[in-house]
């Protein structure tokens, strides 16, 4: 560490913004979140009660919000599966040193850009009962009509759709970083001794990228949880009935059309326990990548 | 090298196959764009584009005043971008040129923290914040919660710890100050990984929507991911798809042609964040 400037005053300085940033608006908060989840608030938002854990024996004794946790974990498991999946087997494909590949490469990236609001728009469009396009070329062929956003497996399915769709792109631009780095002559040498392309793909290519598959997992799990709010709002609202009605969704409901205060912050310190979870896992695997480089 | 060619036909055949599934939806959405009112309900669907675009762009562009929604998006996210880039290096150049002042590794903490804290977690105290602040439909509460940047501040640290120590002796041997060296030698070094940084925040909060949605509730201080949610509710009764769709394509295109452009300084980037 001979890269230093004897200066004392100024490193406080140059932190400062960040850290009043992080403490007004994200430190603060989320005590207060966790704070209010002990209270119950009166509709008018006048009077508290101290109530202590009864939020969230309330939260765990509601059938509606066991509901939206479990669908939020299949959503999320669906997304996340789909999605990797999905996202090596065209990263690797497009990694091959073929010709104009990277025309193909700027197509597959492109739902990056797209925002989950927009990608849920896209969707309702493609399954919309009376003329989606999905829906026709079914009818056409099985001769069934189906509404799939009316039946409630099938609207999480057309989400679980959305949701993957718009996330491919990121996963297929975090793949193909990854196989850069993987050595070209590890993958020339296993050629030589006669490995064929699928044995490569699983004893070579797999295991090498899992660092990037795992950065992925919990990328994709919090965008699960925490970002698909828009597609949500905007192709389902939570419907039919509470059939999409995922947790940040619930959250908002009861915190904003509901204005049921200390319900919404239990729920609050729920997910708060969740991301938790998923960013400790992501710093213990990844340690020496994030702190040392 | 038949079997290599018969390969590599697979190849294109099957990424070909597979472009084709991912970019029909985009593609369906933008002719749905180009039809009039009555071809966009036809049955069967029509696959092909119409003549009505300029139609349809207008007419979503005035229903939901996109000019002004386009301008807010543009702006807020333009920004935090830079704000976020701004702190970051300041944060970053304070954990490598420094030693080991008192309180940070305390004060690195917390801004990964910002890691663990997506808006979910902490909404109502943060709305109600902005309430307190009297920042509900302005400019700073769409702005000023988003400049910490945990990804940021370690991009950049990562980056200065790979500068040669010689550089920082050089400097502070010619009497160069600390702020001097951060402008004239760190920032020109940083400028791949600060567009790469720029791309990724702009598109992020370009795309924001829950934020925006509680935050704002005039016309005037909406953004375009809110601008679809109104076509589509202005739409309702008749759901035509043609003007949802001409929004739709319009709130994408910004953020999309960015990425096309800058598609190599975007990938860097990427590499980069993910070593991190």
């Amino acid at each position: 560490m001979q890269r230093r400037f004897p200066n004392r005053v100024l490193p406080y300085i140059l932190l400062s913004p960040s850290i009043v940033i992080v403490i007004i608006f994200l430190i603060v908060p989320t005590v207060q979140s966790i704070y209010m989840s002990f209270f119950r608030v009166s509709p008018f938002g006048d009077r508290k009660f101290f109530v202590g854990f009864e939020n969230f024996t309330r939260l765990f004794q509601s059938s509606a919000y066991l509901h939206s946790l479990i669908i939020t974990l299949i959503f999320a498991v669906l997304v996340v599966l789909i999605g990797l999946s999905l996202g090596t087997v065209i990263a690797v494909l497009l990694n091959q040193k073929l010709r104009g590949l990277f025309v193909y490469r700027t197509f597959f990236i492109w739902t990056y850009a797209i925002s989950p609001a927009i990608a849920g728009t896209i969707w309702a469009l493609m399954f919309n009962p009376s003329s989606g396009p999905i829906v026709y070329i079914i009818r056409s062929i099985t001769g069934i009509g189906i509404n799939w956003m009316t039946d409630r497996n099938l609207a999480l399915a057309v989400v679980v759709i959305a949701a993957s769709w718009k996330m491919l792109g990121y996963n297929i631009i975090f793949y193909l970083a990854g196989l850069q780095a993987i050595p070209e002559e590890l993958l020339e040498s296993a050629s030589i001794d006669g490995a064929s392309g699928v044995t490569k793909f699983f004893k070579i290519i797999l295991p090498l990228l899992s660092p990037t598959t795992f950065f992925l997992l919990i990328m994709n799990m919090l965008y699960a949880f925490f970002d698909v709010f828009g597609l949500i709002d905007i192709m389902t609202k939570g419907g039919p009935g509470d059939a999409t009605e995922l947790l940040v969704y619930k959250l908002y409901r009861d915190g904003f059309i509901s204005m049921n205060t200390g319900f919404a912050s239990a729920q609050s310190v729920v997910l708060f326990v969740f991301v938790a979870i998923l960013t400790v896992l992501q710093f213990k695997y990844t340690e020496r990548k994030v702190f040392y480089g | 090298m038949k079997k290599k060619n018969l390969k590599k036909m697979v190849i294109y055949l099957v990424l070909t196959g597979m472009a084709l599934v991912v970019m029909f939806p985009i593609y369906y959405a933008f002719s749905m764009s180009t039809l009039t009112a009555a071809e966009s309900y036809s049955y069967p669907p029509r696959f092909t584009t119409g003549k009505n675009i300029i139609e349809n762009y207008v007419t979503a562009w005035k229903t939901v005043n996109m000019g002004r929604l386009m301008l807010n998006s543009g702006f807020t996210a333009f920004i935090v971008a830079t704000g976020k880039i701004g702190f970051a290096i300041l944060a970053a150049f304070a954990f490598t040129y420094f030693g080991d002042f008192k309180g940070k590794f305390f004060f690195f903490g917390m801004i990964l923290i910002t890691h663990m804290l997506p808006l979910p977690v902490r909404i109502l105290p943060t709305y109600e914040l902005m309430k307190s602040f009297d920042w509900i439909n302005t400019y700073y509460a769409l702005t000023i919660p988003f400049f910490a940047s945990a990804t940021g501040t370690l991009l950049f640290r990562q980056l200065f710890m790979t500068v040669p120590t010689s550089l920082s002796d050089a400097a502070r041997i010619d009497g160069a100050g600390p702020m001097r060296f951060l402008f004239n030698v760190l920032l020109p070094l940083s400028k791949t990984n600060m567009g790469a940084l720029f791309l990724i925040e702009f598109n992020f909060i370009w795309n924001e929507y829950l934020w925006p949605l509680i935050i704002t509730t005039t016309n005037d201080m909406r953004v375009v991911q809110i601008g679809i949610k109104m076509l589509l509710a202005s739409e309702a009764q008749a759901a035509e798809w043609n003007i949802i769709m001409a929004g739709t394509i319009t709130a994408m295109i910004v953020p999309l042609i960015m990425l096309l452009i800058f598609q190599k300084t975007f990938m860097s980037g990427f590499s980069l964040k993910e070593e991190k």
